[in-house]
């Protein structure tokens, strides 16, 4: 599989004696918007889990581009490309939009042992920027996060992966205790992934959503992959018959 | 509204200052200008260092979200080592680094064991200040060392400026708070600090080694809180194994009158140094103004309280307008 960014194969986990993960295989594709849905405990989130470097997987390989790669952490995750977005915000409310954009990745003018100066100048210049690439209208990149809603903040958490040109943005319940207008604008963001060449996984417990803006659909219960179909070959009522 | 909560989280210090500008006013017009005078400016400037470093520290480490006790102990044990290491013949340069190392442990061992254990930090560093404090006096041996008489007090204690106003000190403490303040505002690590403090679960998310950005607080903390102890005791001319108790009280009191958040993620190392001139102001300007000087911890503790009230009341105001937009 050529066309494939990511290939899990045979992957496993335990936690303290729970089979978390049963052998998964998995490839996600270049370019596409993949659903992963399933019932709490049914294995998707230690999946993303071990993706985003958050854990470790006990046994199974992991391919990234055809290359197997290892990732101890979420630095590590990053600079392979895969950016996570979680449902309780990777966001600092008590920080500036544009000093959230790059916590971990500030552009410093020198430094020395990795600490040095911040370039405010880039940092600003290039926030405004990357929040007008998504489309995001807010009015400057001082403002504190804290002052945002839910779906601006889930849109700087985008403008953000975008900026650090991830391959793969993995998208843990984005539109959780968001509003109805609210989650329309980040089912855009996620259907704006695929123009932009970005692979979405698009995390939810809402078949809705998945199915508004998911070229495909991987459906997960008890560890397992029990569904992986193209959204066109498949119904809402064929995956909750699965689940 | 949204506008005061902007500037109350950018600039957190800001109410503290304008009480302490009303103060300076009140007790210049209650002592009959003797407050602003020379004399007691000077007395205000010389010791305001000691507290100052203390409070630096706490107000860092509070930002990064954690919490010491510890340092008033570690003010009286840095410089009882460097004077122990003095009478056995140790030149002042080593002793001094000795003392600074023996600090910056302490606080490593506060952040390690506070992580490591996942433990708050308020009991790691309750038992430190304990046992720190039995170090001080078992290697003093119950009598404190005489200090050697050839001290570079040039350096350090030594009056200097228009009119004898400083003493150098003050100079090592203004040094100290602008490095401090710009790590803090214009460095990433500062960036990070602000993070781990703010939101732990996203620092970390985003890559940030959150667990060693606090145990660099620590040792930051615990090593200015035992440089200020030595500062106090070449100004005092002894080692004596009591000072600094009640410091880290004092100093967290600074730094929430300062604006700093117990919770983390906000607060300014100038919001610190404010809360602390303060405190020195009130202690002074009460004694001056021929107030009893028993109200001064009264005063203090009513401050605290309405500091923190006052935070939690901007924060509910805070939510609110999130809900609105």
């Amino acid at each position: 599989m050529s066309d494939a960014i990511i290939s899990v194969r045979d992957l496993h986990k335990w936690y303290s004696g729970v089979h978390a993960l049963k052998g998964v295989t998995l490839d996600f594709k270049r370019g596409e918007a993949l659903g992963l849905v399933g019932d709490n405990g049914a294995g998707k989130s230690t999946l993303i889990n071990i993706l985003s470097g958050v854990h470790r997987a006990d046994h199974g390989e992991i391919k990234v581009e055809g290359k197997a790669v290892s990732i101890a952490t979420p630095r590590d995750a990053m600079d392979l490309g895969i950016e996570t977005i979680y449902q309780y915000n990777s966001m600092v409310p008590t920080m500036s939009i544009a000093r959230n954009l790059f916590i971990g990745r500030e552009p410093t003018r020198f430094s020395v042992l990795g600490v040095g100066i911040l370039d405010q100048k880039k940092m600003a210049e290039e926030s405004v920027r990357a929040i007008a690439n998504v489309d995001l209208h807010l009015r400057s990149p001082d403002a504190l996060v804290g002052e945002l809603s839910g779906g601006q903040r889930q849109g700087v958490a985008i403008a953000r992966a975008m900026h650090f040109k991830s391959k793969v943005m993995i998208l843990d319940e984005p539109t959780n205790h968001l509003s109805v207008k609210e989650t329309n604008k980040v089912i855009g963001f996620v259907r704006g992934l695929k123009e932009q060449g970005v692979t979405g996984v698009f995390i939810s417990h809402n078949m809705h959503h998945v199915f508004e803006c998911c070229d495909r659909i991987v459906a997960m219960a008890r560890g397992e992959i029990v569904l992986d179909k193209r959204i066109g070959d498949t119904s809402i009522d064929e995956v909750h018959g699965v689940l | 509204m949204k506008r005061l909560f902007k500037t109350y989280l950018e600039k957190p210090e800001l109410a503290g200052l304008i009480l302490l500008v009303l103060l300076i006013i009140l007790f210049q017009v209650r002592s009959h200008g003797v407050f602003l005078n020379a004399d007691n400016l000077r007395g205000i400037l010389g010791i305001l260092p000691e507290a100052g470093l203390v409070a630096i520290g706490v107000t860092i480490l509070m930002i990064s979200g954690e919490f010491d006790l510890s340092v008033g102990s570690v003010f009286a044990l840095m410089p009882m080592t460097m004077a122990v290491l003095m009478v056995h013949g140790w030149p002042f340069p080593l002793a001094l680094l000795a003392g600074l190392l023996v600090s910056a442990a302490i606080g490593f061992i506060n952040g390690y064991i506070t992580i490591r254990f996942a433990i708050p930090s308020f009991i790691t560093t309750l038992g430190m200040l304990f046992m720190a404090r039995s170090l001080t006096v078992v290697v003093s041996g119950g009598f404190p060392p005489l200090l050697p008489a050839d001290l570079p007090n040039w350096l350090f204690t030594s009056f200097v400026g228009p009119g004898n106003m400083f003493r150098m000190s003050f100079l090592w403490f203004a040094a100290i708070a602008v490095l401090t303040s710009l790590m803090l505002s214009r460095t990433n690590f500062g960036n990070w600090i602000k993070a781990t403090g703010g939101f732990m679960p996203a620092a970390a998310a985003m890559g940030i080694p959150t667990a060693r950005v606090k145990i660099v607080c620590f040792m930051l903390c615990s090593v200015l809180s035992g440089f200020a102890g030595m500062l106090q005791v070449l100004r005092l001319g002894s080692p004596l194994p009591s000072i600094g108790e009640g410091m880290e009280l004092q100093a967290v009191a600074s730094a929430v009158i300062g604006g700093a958040s117990l919770l983390g993620g906000i607060g300014t190392v100038m919001g610190g140094i404010i809360g602390t001139t303060l405190i020195r102001v009130i202690d002074n300007g009460l004694v001056l103004s021929h107030v009893d000087a028993n109200w001064f911890k009264f005063a203090i503790g009513f401050l605290t309280i309405f500091a923190v009230v006052a935070n939690a009341w901007m924060r509910k105001r805070a939510k609110a307008i999130k809900m609105e937009g």
